[in-house]
Formats: structure tokens, C-alpha cells, sequence
């Protein structure tokens, strides 16, 4: 394809732009962690710091007990993960594939539930986990969130649009539905698994809100919430510190990123199964 | 093996729209037997009922001595090779043969052994570790039937096989079909909207139209002796030409039969020659509009006073040719009746004797 210079020069112009725009709070966060705390303040900023102060981290990491945030938001992020695979595939597999009374009401109701914002329901859900004991453990981290209306969406599409053929053949192989579904349906589904699988991680590695309400203690509290107190340390806020406890955050994600890139792209830009 | 039967056997989708209605076939045991008819006439919808994939609204089916209207597909021992071959995208061409010996708890070792055999029969050792997207049409559809085979069931289904294969696979495969069906013996069902493949393949045919059953027989029968005007019409290329009585009355003599209303005949027992001819059957002038040469035979489509029909001629081409006179034997004629049902007459049911007739036309 031949493009003319100016139009060649606007699109990298453009390009450069956008790249600046998303990179640059992460560029700067990399950049803050690695700085003095008095260097934080300094105006005009810097971007590349004097003298590299790798000791933050440690400084982070030693401020709390951040391995068992680690390990929690580890356990919570997995966690909700093989539930929501538990819960979603037979369902969407159930909706897409099977004739059974009220199946639109009962796939409405599904879709409805996706409209409803998380801070409505989040005080019901937080009362209902009190009575069964659950406030300030793991449990009540997972269990609000073992399943997934949108995956159940998802996968029900992917899920219909495996030809019928496969499925009778697989019947007159003498297969069952569960097998059908394991065997088939599932690996011909992978794409979306991943899809799913990443957003479902990386959302709740994330999640901030829902721990922050339902933890009173170090046993149960993830990542973020430990990293959000570090604002706390010392009275004023230490940036340079709280930068590094955000580096210590990502790190984990950036690490997937790494190794998912093919599948994440190819998720965005999947079409259907052939 | 075993023998098929279905017994009044009906199937309606939603607000009664009845696909098949009172069907009684019987397919013999070891039999090659193709359902043939045009889409929509029900030939998939009678094939899913055998195999188990659609239910019947109301009659029974009888595979061998047994009723299986409640057995699963996967209990009734019926394997099928699907149009599109249905091969899981996912596994190995191994994995897909080994599929049902898997659901069969057949031990795996067993199961290696019986999979590499079939792969040797179907010549598709070297492809066995291949995914099916990396196989070409004709392999995929030996991967199909090898699925198919090494489960040994008592019966084939084959739904359109080949059609979405080129011409020349088709031809070699449907080859390969009749050998195979000679050495399993076992009973084979075969649909297909083709009727060469119909005629080329099946040792017993069964003509279907909107859900009924329209004649049953041998290929040969099906095209000597249709039982009527559609089996005439949907058998033979070209088709059996038929035309109303009153056009083909004036010259060759009225009538006597009351239930005759169309006369039919094929298109190759039509005789064309430049010059009239003092031979005995309908004499008629004609015009001819176009003309195919098929190389062995020729085509014509021609015109006359009884209406158009095709004529099939094994002479080389009339290149220059307008005007012919065509011959039709008076024993190679078809009667239908005014539903296009056969009429079968003892003697040639034209009132003027046949001599005086062409008599009446030299003149």
C-alpha cells in the first residue's frame, strides 16, 4: 500500500501521541519508584531519576506483610478463576445447547444481572456473607464471584456457534453430554476460555473496592488494598515508596502480558470458530 | 448386521408441518440402499430418524429385531459419515477414530491396534498425528469414513457424502464405496439429491417427495418401469419426456384408455431421422431448437405439433439440420394417469390400428 508522506508523518505523529498517553502514567510510576522522596517533589519533574534508589522496593515490601498479600490476592485471583470455569461452561453449554422450560426467562435473568452496578448489591452480599461467617476471609473474596454473568454470555456464544453436525456425530459416537462438552466444546472454545480467564484475572488482581469492604485484617487483604496503605506510612505520603508497592502490583500482570500477548490480541480480534 | 424397518412412522416439526407422513420402508440386510428425492422431500429427515438424531411423532423403528424408538444414537450401532464429515476440529486424526472406541471402554490397547488398522485400509497412517484443517477434502472424508468403520456397526449412514468434493474425487470415491460395501456386507443407507449417484451406486433405491415414498426397486426397474410421472421424471438424464394426450392423439389415433392422460417416453428411445420414415409408433415432425454434443451422444431439444421434448441420439451430430422427423415405438411408450400415476395397459391403447395411422400421416 502506498501512503503519501505527509499523511505517512501525520499517522506516526498520531501514533506517537497515543503511545505517550497511555504510557505515561506507567513510565512515570516506574520512574517515582526509583526516586528519593524529596526528588518526588521536585518541580519541573524528572523523568529519569539522579541516583536509582532500588531500596524502595525493599522499603515497600518490608512496610507489611506483603507476601500474604501476595499469596492472598494470589489464592483470591486463582480462586475466582476455577470457580467461574466450574460455573460458566456448564451453564453457557446448558444455554446454548439445550431445550429446557423458562430457558429465555432464565438467560434474561443471567443478563440482568449484568446491568446491576457492583455497589448496589454490595451491602446485601456483604450482610448475607457476615451471617455465614465469612466477613475477613478468603472465602468471602471468592464466593461473590464464582460466577460470571458475562462469561456465561460469552461462552454461550462461542458455544452455538459449533456446528450441530459435531455434536450428533460425537452422540452417535456414543459420547456423553459431559464429554461432548469436555472434549469438544471446551477445546474448540479456547480462545474465549482465554479471553475470559485473563479479564477474570487480571480484573480481580486488581479489584480494589471489594476487599477494601470485606477485610478487617492483614490475613485476608490483597495486594492493592496492603498498597493503598502505604499512603499511610510515616504520616505524609510517600510516593516513591507507594510507586514501588505499584510496580510490586503490575509486575505479576506484565508478566502474563508477556506471555499472553498472541492469545490477548488474538482475543480482542477473534472472530468465531471456524 | 441387520435389516431396517419403519413402521408408520410420521415426523411433524412444530405446527404440524408434517415432513414425513405414514412411512413404511423396509431396508434389507446387507443392502445398498439410496434415498434419493429432490430437497425438502424428506431423505435426511427418514436418515436422522434411523440414526437416532430425530425423534419420530408417532411410529416405530425397527433396526434388526430390535424396537429403537428409546436407544440413544450412540446404542443403536449405526455409525454415519456426515455431509460437512463432522470431524472434531480439535483432535488428531487419531483422536477423532479413537473417539468412539474411547465411549465404547474399549482398552487403549486394543483401541491403538483396531486405529491403525483402519488407518491402513483407508491409507491414512502417515496422517494419523495431522489435525483434520491440515488434511485435503478427500483425506478428511476417508478420516470420516475410517471413524466410521472401525466402530464395525451393523449399519452405514452416509448423509451427501460426497458432495462437497470435485467431480473427480466424487467419481473415485463412489468406487470406492461400492467395493467397500461388497467387502463389509453390511447394510448401507446412502442419501443424496444426485440420482447418478443414486442409479451408479445403490443396489436398491428408494424415490422420495414431500415425505413420501414414492417408488422402491432396483436402479434398473426404478428406470425401465417408473411407477410414475415423478420417478419417470426425476430418473434419467435428461428426463423422461411427457406429454398431455391431446397433443400426441391427432395423427397416431385417439385414445381408448380413459384413465390415460399423459404420455411419456425417454428421451433416447426417441428415433430421429432427416427422412420420414415408414416405421411403425408416433411419427412426429419436428424443429430442432438446440443441440449439446456430449461427444458419445447428442442432445437435442427439438419442437413439434405435440409440444417440445428432448431426444437423445447416439449418431453423429445433424450440424445443419433444422427440420427431422422423429420416431417414437409404440412399446417404448409410459402411460400416466391425471394424478401422474402409471397406468399399466395389456395392448397398445391407440383405437386406430397403428398401420392405418401412419398411413394417414404419409398421406
Amino acid at each position: 500500500m502506498k501512503t503519501s508522506l505527509p499523511l505517512k508523518v501525520l499517522n506516526v505523529v498520531g501514533l506517537i501521541i497515543m503511545v505517550a498517553i497511555f504510557a505515561m502514567p506507567f513510565i512515570w510510576m516506574i520512574s517515582t519508584s526509583l526516586k528519593t522522596l524529596g526528588e518526588t517533589m521536585v518541580f519541573p519533574p524528572k523523568w529519569i531519576p539522579d541516583e536509582l534508589i532500588w531500596e524502595n522496593f525493599v522499603s515497600a515490601w518490608n512496610s507489611g506483610p506483603f507476601l500474604q498479600y501476595f499469596i492472598n490476592s494470589v489464592l483470591v485471583s486463582v480462586g475466582i478463576l476455577i470457580f467461574q470455569f466450574i460455573t460458566v461452561i456448564p451453564a453457557a453449554y446448558a444455554f446454548a445447547r439445550y431445550e429446557f422450560r423458562f430457558k429465555n426467562m432464565l438467560f434474561s435473568l443471567v443478563m440482568v444481572t449484568m446491568m446491576i452496578p457492583a455497589q448496589l448489591i454490595f451491602l446485601p452480599v456483604f450482610l448475607n456473607l457476615s451471617d455465614w461467617g465469612l466477613l475477613d476471609t478468603l472465602w468471602g473474596l471468592i464466593l461473590p464471584f464464582a460466577t460470571s454473568a458475562f462469561g456465561i454470555f460469552m461462552l454461550r456464544q462461542t458455544f452455538k456457534q459449533v456446528p450441530e453436525e459435531l455434536l450428533e456425530a460425537a452422540r452417535l459416537d456414543n459420547s456423553t453430554d459431559f464429554k461432548i462438552m469436555m472434549k469438544i466444546m471446551v477445546p474448540m472454545a479456547k480462545p474465549t476460555l482465554i479471553t475470559l480467564g485473563l479479564f477474570n484475572f487480571i480484573t480481580h488482581w486488581n479489584d480494589y473496592f471489594w476487599p477494601l469492604v470485606m477485610t478487617t485484617s492483614e490475613k485476608a487483604r490483597t495486594l492493592p488494598v496492603g498498597i493503598a496503605q502505604l499512603r499511610q506510612v510515616d504520616g505524609g505520603v510517600a510516593w516513591n515508596i507507594l510507586m514501588a508497592g505499584n510496580v510490586i502490583l503490575v509486575i505479576p500482570i506484565l508478566i502474563i502480558f508477556f506471555f499472553a500477548q498472541r492469545h490477548i490480541i488474538r482475543a480482542f480480534t477473534y472472530t468465531g470458530v471456524k | 448386521m441387520a435389516k431396517i424397518q419403519l413402521k408408520s412412522v410420521s415426523k411433524a416439526y412444530g405446527n404440524n408441518k408434517k415432513v414425513i407422513e405414514d412411512m413404511n420402508l423396509e431396508i434389507q440386510d446387507g443392502s445398498f440402499t439410496v434415498l434419493v428425492g429432490p430437497s425438502g422431500c424428506g431423505k435426511s429427515t427418514t436418515l436422522r430418524i434411523i440414526a437416532g438424531l430425530e425423534e419420530v411423532s408417532s411410529g416405530e423403528i425397527w433396526i434388526g429385531d430390535r424396537l429403537v424408538n428409546d436407544v440413544a444414537p450412540g446404542k443403536r450401532g449405526i455409525s454415519m459419515v456426515f455431509q460437512n464429515y463432522a470431524l472434531y476440529p480439535t483432535m488428531s486424526v487419531r483422536g477423532n477414530i479413537e473417539f468412539g472406541l474411547e465411549n465404547m471402554k474399549i482398552p487403549k490397547a486394543e483401541r491403538k491396534k483396531m486405529v491403525e488398522e483402519i488407518a491402513e485400509v483407508v491409507d491414512l497412517t502417515e496422517y494419523l498425528d495431522k489435525k483434520p484443517q491440515n488434511l485435503s477434502g478427500g483425506q478428511r472424508q476417508r478420516v470420516a469414513l475410517a471413524r466410521a468403520m472401525v466402530k464395525k456397526p451393523d449399519v452405514f449412514i452416509f448423509d451427501e457424502p460426497l458432495s462437497n468434493l470435485d467431480a473427480k474425487l466424487r467419481g473415485q470415491m463412489r468406487t470406492e464405496l461400492i467395493q467397500l460395501h461388497k467387502r463389509l456386507g453390511t447394510t448401507f443407507i446412502y442419501v443424496t439429491h444426485d440420482q447418478v449417484e443414486a442409479m451408479s451406486m445403490g443396489d436398491e433405491i428408494v424415490i422420495l417427495d414431500k415425505g413420501h415414498i414414492m417408488q422402491q426397486a432396483a436402479p434398473m426397474e426404478v428406470y425401465h418401469n417408473p411407477a410414475n410421472q415423478f420417478v419417470a421424471n426425476f430418473i434419467g438424464t435428461p428426463s423422461m419426456n411427457v406429454l398431455p394426450k391431446s397433443m400426441v392423439e391427432g395423427k397416431t389415433g385417439m385414445i381408448t384408455d380413459e384413465r390415460i392422460s399423459y404420455i411419456g417416453f425417454r428421451p433416447e428411445h426417441a428415433d430421429m431421422q432427416m427422412e420420414k420414415l415408414d416405421t411403425s409408433g408416433i411419427n412426429l415432425s419436428c424443429e430442432i431448437i438446440t443441440m449439446e454434443t456430449l461427444g458419445s451422444e447428442t442432445l437435442y431439444l427439438v419442437n413439434s405439433d405435440a409440444g417440445q421434448f428432448q431426444v437423445k441420439s447416439f449418431h453423429a451430430p445433424l450440424i445443419d439440420t433444422k427440420k427431422v422427423h422423429v420416431t417414437i415405438p409404440m412399446d417404448k411408450l409410459y402411460y400416466f394417469d391425471t394424478q401422474g400415476n402409471r397406468v399399466f395397459v395389456e395392448e397398445i391403447p391407440f383405437q386406430t390400428p397403428v398401420r392405418e395411422a401412419r398411413g394417414e400421416v404419409l398421406v
